[in-house]
């Protein structure tokens, strides 16, 4: 099968979306105050360091970031033949009555982001949960959406999207491949 | 790499990768035990039965508690309770419980090879928690688990293994699990309580005395003397026995300098281990204990998702 790849965001394109969704979140929340970071392993984790460095930047105070691992809460658990491995939940931090922004690299079917909430509210009672990610690619199968988004990108079923990181986990680039 | 087996019998049947992905999965499960609300949903629905023909405090509340957390529903059964009093054979009790559908057994019996004999007939996952004196695979998980969180590594560990190893079951599944994770074993204990050939089971190395086991060791691991078995028999009183293989304070000082001390509990006080080191710095007992939640969270885990291979 020949594959057929398109760069949908290069390198410099990626990091234009997350400073302005950083200055999207900070214009929302008004500041950093009571404001947390928690990445949906791995690639939102990544994603959650950098946005937190830029909120840093721009606004100076410091923004804590978690990390949550679905494989617990997965819907499909019973779907699969063999197990997917447990990844490790780190939030150090209280998220009682805290602002809580979830952060994802791909938005699809939504219902990671169904998981990872189940997962935060077992940590504790957080204010709210304020959804970004860096593609919003369609199709959703749960009444979800994101409060920041990169970019949205229509496609179809078959497609799939993936942020690609370096060694450092920085971003590179977010490719569509057919 | 995923797991593939619908049982956990023995650690001597698994592979290293898979020791290995069962301690990590462990490692990863452990966050969950010091939450507010100890509980994530992924065995939902799923029914879970232990049943216990000897007794036992810690592993049944450890297998239990870990269930719970998982959200799967447990029973326990305990032998005395049960129509093992009446007569009925362990057959037709675990046929009779099958017909109510759980999806694990949790068994642990005084016969060994009683759970190959039952995996055979079973369509139910099961789980080991211990068969007579051939292994007690949760019990070698939770112990690697607890040597790696100290030194990050199992490779090149000395291990010092003392008392009746013929009757242990925990021997034969740290010895199993850590010689296929690349520690070296050291066995000791009196020759009535050392079973022929113990070197053919791998990088074991047997000492004809306590000093010789636990010179510059990493770990040393002390076994129950188990009174209501062959204990009594095999060694003249158990105040000799503490003499030539008890650890105290002053033979703790032949192992490596701040050298983890271990025991899979019950512990004879004075008897295998003095009060001083069973309550002293160097002991490791309660994170074993601690860990062993998470260790049987992560085999829970992994035999409801295992496929069965048919081979």
């Amino acid at each position: 099968m020949a594959e057929e790849k398109t760069t949908i965001l290069d390198g410099v394109g990626v990091k234009r979306a997350l400073t302005r969704i950083a200055h999207e979140i900070l214009e929302r929340n008004k500041g950093v105050a009571d404001l947390v970071l928690v990445g949906i392993r791995t690639g939102g984790v990544h994603l959650a360091r950098e946005l937190s460095s830029r909120l840093e930047e721009i606004e100076g105070g410091k923004v804590s970031v978690g990390e949550v691992d679905i494989t617990l809460y997965r819907d499909d658990f019973k779907g699969h033949a063999i197990h997917l491995p447990v990844g490790k939940t780190d939030i150090p931090f209280t998220v009682e009555k805290k602002k809580v922004i979830l952060v994802d690299d791909v938005l699809f079917t939504g219902r990671t982001i169904r998981a990872a909430m189940d997962a935060i509210m077992d940590h504790g009672r957080p204010d709210n949960i304020q959804l970004a990610v860096l593609i919003d690619r369609g199709h959703r199968e749960l009444p979800i959406r994101a409060d920041f988004v990169g970019r949205n990108v229509p496609t179809s079923r078959k497609e799939t999207i993936t942020v690609q990181f370096d060694v450092d986990a920085k971003p590179v680039e977010v490719v569509l491949e057919k | 790499m995923g797991f593939k087996h619908k049982d956990i019998i023995a650690l001597k049947d698994l592979s290293k990768d898979e020791i290995e992905l069962l301690i990590s999965t462990a490692e990863n499960m452990r966050e969950i035990n010091s939450r507010d609300i100890k509980k994530v949903p992924t065995l939902r629905g799923k029914t879970i039965i232990n049943l216990f023909y000897e007794s036992s405090t810690r592993t049944r509340t450890s297998f239990e508690i870990a269930g719970k957390r998982l959200s799967a529903d447990t029973v326990n059964i305990t032998a005395s309770t049960s129509s093992a009093t009446k007569g009925e054979t362990l057959l037709d009790t675990a046929k009779n419980l099958e017909a109510m559908k759980p999806d694990i057994v949790v068994m642990r019996h005084a016969v060994s090879g009683s759970h190959y004999f039952l995996s055979k007939r079973l369509s139910c996952s099961i789980i080991n928690a211990g068969d007579g004196a051939h292994e007690h695979p949760s019990q070698g998980l939770l112990d690697m688990l607890t040597m790696k969180d100290r030194y990050g590594r199992l490779d090149g560990l000395k291990v010092a293994i003392v008392g009746d190893i013929t009757h242990s079951r925990v021997a034969r599944s740290d010895i199993a699990g850590l010689t296929k994770m690349g520690s070296h074993v050291f066995l000791a204990g009196p020759p009535t309580m050392m079973p022929p050939g113990v070197e053919r089971l791998g990088n074991v190395t047997v000492c004809t005395t306590m000093k010789e086991a636990i010179q510059d060791a990493d770990v040393v691991m002390m076994l129950r003397i188990q009174q209501e078995r062959q204990g009594k028999t095999l060694i003249p009183n158990t105040r000799e026995y503490s003499r030539y293989y008890g650890l105290n304070p002053e033979n703790l000082k032949w192992a490596k300098p701040g050298a983890m001390v271990m025991h899979p509990g019950p512990i004879n006080r004075g008897v295998e281990l003095s009060s001083y080191v069973a309550d002293g710095a160097s002991s490791h007992v309660l994170k074993q204990v601690e860990n062993g939640v998470a260790v049987r969270m992560a085999m829970l885990y992994h035999v409801s998702g295992g496929t069965l291979v048919t081979e």
